[in-house]
């Protein structure tokens, strides 16, 4: 049961930053626009922060990952999370093995 | 509605909401399993002990950026730039406490930060469906997020201290499971607003910085370029 004093502080750094995102919205809650260009771009943050992850990883990989990703997308439109998580990753992994 | 209810009182939790939490979020406790237990085998192949795997869990207490930090791992520590991506992974949750901040009316005032801290995608999305539904009460929010909670830091651990046995998991694709949820994750948020116009920017912006200087810094590259796109997308409200 160790921990590395430099991993600590990496931890403590991240759970603080974490926190101050879940924290912002007692600050944000009454000036935030319900509406307008502030309002829709603050909401796709999320999906933007998300394809900047996976892109670059699925698109300059190989055929296997970039197949993989279309199956997982695919898969979600219809089904639960868990389901396009285990369609993507199997796809992978049986492409992995055939190529 | 709920607006001028008087908040409950802190002595006598409502065993009954809890327990309607608890039942409410044990699907997405099972569930979390798998995940769980990946995160923490990919941990411990990047070097972490059980007991760093239990405090990152700890502290930190959400899924997706815990991949993108594991994914990240290096030694020497690059201590700026996980902050860096964490920070930037998290930025949903400003968006999240924004809206479900209005529907904890019942929350003793004193209690909301620390609740607050436990706002995992979970429980806040089955938050704002019992605000919809009714009231949305502190006991209730506590059962979410106890139990969730619990579980992740369960099976976090446990995935630490098995790693090793687990083995390469890039050998079985196992590895491309974070790849496919966070593509899961991205495909829910496609009603958003600007959506397209802004996954289009973020893919070919981090992309095309990925091919010139790999790391991070595409990410944040890729996320700019998503949220300039939606800011200048025609404005559409959302369906709510």
């Amino acid at each position: 049961m160790t921990v590395d004093p430099t991993t600590l502080v990496a931890i403590v750094l991240m759970g603080l930053a974490t926190y101050s995102t879940r924290l912002a919205g007692l600050f944000l809650v009454h000036r935030v626009p319900a509406s307008g260009r502030l309002h829709q771009a603050l909401q796709a943050v999320p999906a933007a922060v998300l394809t900047a992850i996976v892109a670059p990883a699925v698109f300059t990989g190989d055929l296997s990952d970039l197949l993989a990703g279309v199956v997982a997308a695919l898969t979600a439109l219809r089904f639960p999370l868990l389901a396009a998580v285990v369609a993507g990753t199997a796809t992978a992994a049986l492409m992995r093995a055939v190529m | 509605m709920s607006r001028n209810q008087p908040p409950e009182p802190l002595s006598r939790p409502n065993r009954s909401e809890v327990a309607d939490g608890a039942l409410a979020v044990l699907p997405l406790a099972i569930a979390v399993i798998p995940f769980g237990l990946l995160w923490g085998a990919v941990a411990a192949q990047k070097g972490l002990s059980p007991a760093e795997a239990f405090l990152m869990s700890a502290m930190v207490m959400a899924g997706a950026s815990q991949f993108v930090a594991i994914d990240l791992w290096a030694h020497p520590l690059p201590i700026a730039t996980l902050v860096a991506a964490v920070f930037l992974v998290n930025t949903r949750h400003i968006l999240m406490g924004t809206s479900i901040l209005p529907k904890m009316q019942a929350f003793p005032p004193r209690w909301k930060p620390l609740a607050l801290f436990f706002l995992v995608d979970e429980v806040w999305a089955l938050s704002e469906q019992r605000a919809r539904e009714g009231r949305l009460t502190a006991s209730y929010y506590a059962g979410l997020a106890a139990l969730l909670c619990s579980c992740w830091l369960l099976w976090t651990t446990l995935g630490a201290y098995l790693g090793t046995a687990i083995g390469d998991p890039t050998r079985y694709g196992f590895d491309f499971a974070f790849t496919a949820m966070f593509i899961g994750l991205l495909m829910g948020f496609r009603s958003t607003p600007g959506f397209a116009a802004s996954v289009a920017a973020a893919a070919v912006a981090s992309t095309a910085v990925h091919m010139i200087a790999p790391g991070p810094v595409s990410i944040a590259a890729g996320a700019l370029a998503g949220i300039a796109a939606a800011a200048l997308a025609p404005i559409r409200e959302a369906k709510r």
